[in-house]
């Protein structure tokens, strides 16, 4: 069973040939049905395969299709490693990916290039999958260079407005700084261990010089903070929100931007073999990252930036986990962040689907009473990610501070801060979505709509300021604007993805080992390396407790601000938050300014030197070739006579050598 | 054999040796030019013979087939060459072939 394993990226794939081949033809809604099917086909794999995996030692195989690169001694196979890491990725990649896949055929519903949406999509989950299943660097680097380019492709989907273009751009290009860290890690683990097989270089980790290893890591990490969007490479992670709702769950929540932290599981053993103050620098930009992006989070408007600075803010918890030795914990709160997340960002989609593209959470409201699935589930995704007993997020959340706690306090208390920070912050976006005033009631008259359409235009200058006017012309040309729930292909995945957001948590209880599934399911591949943890009863009891009160207590503060209106709104959401600590305008001042007098030094060295070199070797070989030609005149008697000539030169030289005594 | 009988035959063939190569110089007429590069083989047959004989080793004689085997291959492609340029151009000399330099 458990060799039907190539099927799991085959059959996305057979459906990213066969929609990119027909899938004008197919039209809507088959070509999404038919994207559906081979991800859901692969799902169905992915389960059987687990059921075969348990038979199998140590739970690992590895399955060899041919020989990809042979070249000297450094070959590169396209052959797949199943382990029980691996196939948690698998199957919570593949089992979301579905979910999503039926949602977008509902919310695409319409769109002129609906079938593109699905290649794009299977293509991305094929990515994806190759990343996650390959026994080598360089096969994780084709799926983590495919799944970079699915995100390009989808963040500028509608590319026909100039800002959603750029964001994909943006992401495209940061990402680009991270890649080039994890090929230069490539490139040093080949040359340090001759081989870029995990099965054959991580064993081998633990007999690397220390500063081979630390070099090998700090590259690799810099590759995962491009692609997990951790600071300073996060920037593109809140602009690539401009793609569809549905690729901003899949792709820049759920699973592409968990990439990065897979990769630091996968080489933990060359973590354990790098210098002492490598692990703190990546708990350090972890809970930096989680601490800043959830500040930003606070002072958003727009429903899915909120979402995608919590996105960053939760990676950074993964990375934190990374650092503390936490390998468990970050995988586990991946799972559960994957769920909640996904449900979420579905649940905006929802909204922003049934308030006709409208995305500032100001002109929302009560929503509940409208849309009262996809309020629901998204209030169940809610009390998951604050924390809050019993959802999933709050034993991750509370793993990974445990691990914390363990290495450092200073780490634990920034991520007691930034858990109260994200209650607080997911508190604010239910209210001001699902409660309180009904906001968009206001703006139902057409002149008031108008008024407002271009108020925006003429303050906010970025995209979504468009995509406000467009909704309100829509609106009001038509019929009368009313927030309706959305059809059951949209709700049935929030309300799969929001049961499992809730029970999530069951995978990793602290109590017991025996709770501890996912703990003994990925043994083989962490527990050498792993922190180990033995947390007595009132230990486990206090910290569990104290993130409870401190879940609550965001809760309570955004209660008492957004809905009591205690406090003026203004006083927490500081201008420093809502531009994003000035990080992305400091990035384009600089890269404005002295950055771009730098790239114009290089771009000048390269046409002067660079082609220069090229350009005058060329020239060389011309003129010379030039000169040279006229020797060959046609005329054979002068041939004969220069070999004659020739002749005589060479037997005068010979004579001159040899001595006849 | 009088000591010098040898030499007089390599004389012989170095004087043979130059008319050849002189001739391939400064005649124009092609089939000349095939006479002359034929002189020239022959003369160098004469040293390897006479050497052969000097020296008293055999395969100087031996390379003298070689020689004359490769003489005959060229004078079929010259003779060829010369004949299907007598057929476009009569009065054609080796110069005006420089028009197939390239």
């Amino acid at each position: 069973m458990v060799s039907l394993l190539w099927l799991i990226p085959a059959l996305p794939l057979a459906g990213f040939l066969l929609l990119l081949l027909l899938g004008k033809r197919i039209g809507e809604p088959f070509a999404g049905w038919i994207g559906t099917a081979a991800v859901a086909g692969s799902f169905i794999t992915a389960v059987v395969v687990f059921a075969g995996l348990w038979n199998e030692p140590e739970h690992t195989y590895s399955l060899k299709l041919f020989e990809w690169m042979p070249a000297g001694r450094f070959s590169v196979d396209i052959g797949f490693l199943l382990d029980p890491l691996s196939m948690a990725m698998i199957l919570f990649i593949t089992g979301i990916a579905a979910l999503i896949h039926l949602y977008s055929i509902g919310y695409m519903h319409g769109d002129s290039r609906f079938p593109r949406f699905f290649t794009y999509l299977n293509l991305f989950v094929f990515s994806m999958l190759m990343l996650v299943m390959g026994d080598n660097l360089v096969l994780t680097f084709l799926g983590w260079e495919g799944v970079g380019a699915c995100s390009y492709f989808l963040i500028s989907f509608w590319f026909e407005k100039d800002a959603n273009a750029s964001a994909g751009k943006k992401a495209f290009i940061t990402n680009r700084v991270g890649d080039w860290g994890f090929m230069v890690g490539t490139f040093a683990v080949f040359f340090a261990f001759g081989t870029v097989k995990y099965v054959e270089f991580l064993p081998k980790a633990s007999g690397l010089a220390q500063t081979t290893a630390t070099f090998i890591m700090l590259m690799l990490f810099i590759g995962a903070m491009g692609k997990s969007a951790q600071i300073p490479l996060f920037i593109w992670l809140p602009d690539a929100m401009a793609g569809p709702t549905p690729v901003s769950a899949l792709i820049h929540a759920a699973t592409m931007v968990t990439a990065g932290v897979y990769l630091m599981v996968r080489v933990n053993p060359i973590i354990a073999a790098s210098a002492s103050w490598l692990p703190w620098v990546i708990a350090g930009i972890g809970v930096a990252t989680a601490f800043i992006a959830a500040t930003i989070a606070i002072a958003q408007t727009d429903i899915k930036k909120v979402l995608a600075y919590s996105t960053v803010s939760q990676l950074g918890y993964m990375f934190l986990a990374v650092g503390v030795g936490g390998y468990t914990a970050a995988i586990f709160h991946m799972i559960t962040h994957a769920f909640f997340k996904a449900c979420m960002f579905l649940g905006s989609g929802s909204v922003i689907h049934g308030m006709n593209d409208e995305q500032d959470m100001r002109r929302m409201g009560a929503l509940r009473k409208v849309m009262p699935i996809t309020a629901i589930t998204f209030i169940i995704g809610w009390l998951a990610i604050a924390g809050v007993p019993p959802f999933s997020g709050f034993w991750s959340k509370d793993d990974i501070l445990a691990y914390a706690l363990h290495k450092s306090v200073v780490l634990y208390v920034f991520g007691l801060i930034t858990a109260l920070l994200t209650a607080f912050y997911m508190s604010r976006q239910v209210f001001m979505v699902f409660f309180g005033k009904a906001n968009w009631a206001e703006s139902h008259g057409a002149e008031l709509a108008n008024k407002l359409a271009h108020e925006t235009a003429s303050t906010e200058g970025d995209a979504h300021a468009d995509e406000v006017v467009d909704a309100h012309a829509d609106a009001h040309a038509g019929q009368d604007f009313h927030p309706h729930e959305s059809p059951r292909t949209m709700t049935i995945p929030l309300i799969v993805l929001a049961f499992f957001a809730a029970v999530a948590g069951l995978l990793n209880l602290p109590f017991t080992e025996n709770l501890e599934f996912l703990k003994r399911w990925l043994e083989p591949v962490v527990g050498a390396t792993q922190t180990q943890l033995h947390l007595s009863g009132s230990q486990l009891a206090i910290e569990l407790v104290t993130s409870s009160v401190i879940a609550l207590l965001g809760i309570a503060i955004a209660y008492g601000v957004y809905l009591k209106h205690k406090v003026d709104a203004r006083r927490i959401e500081l201008p420093l938050f809502a531009n994003g600590w000035y990080i992305d305008s400091t990035i384009s001042n600089f890269m404005g300014g002295l950055g771009r007098k730098g790239f114009e030094l290089v771009a000048m060295f390269d046409k002067v030197v660079i082609d220069g070199a090229v350009n005058g070797v060329a020239r060389a070989t011309r003129g010379g070739a030039m000169r040279l030609r006229t020797v060959q005149s046609g005329y054979v008697r002068w041939y004969a006579l220069m070999i004659g000539v020739g002749a005589v030169v060479i037997v005068a030289f010979v004579l001159t050598q040899v001595s006849f005594s | 054999m009088s000591p010098n009988l040898p030499l007089a035959y390599l004389a012989l063939s170095a004087i043979l040796f130059a008319i050849g190569g002189v001739g391939l110089l400064v005649r124009r007429n092609p089939l000349v030019m095939i006479m002359c590069v034929e002189l020239m083989l022959n003369a160098v047959n004469l040293t390897f013979v006479t050497f052969g004989k000097m020296l008293d080793d055999i395969s100087g004689q031996v390379i003298v087939f070689f020689v004359m085997v490769v003489a005959a291959a060229e004078v079929v492609i010259g003779l060829a060459l010369i004949v299907a340029m007598a057929r476009r151009r009569p009065d054609a000399n080796a110069d005006d072939l420089r028009l197939l330099r390239g």
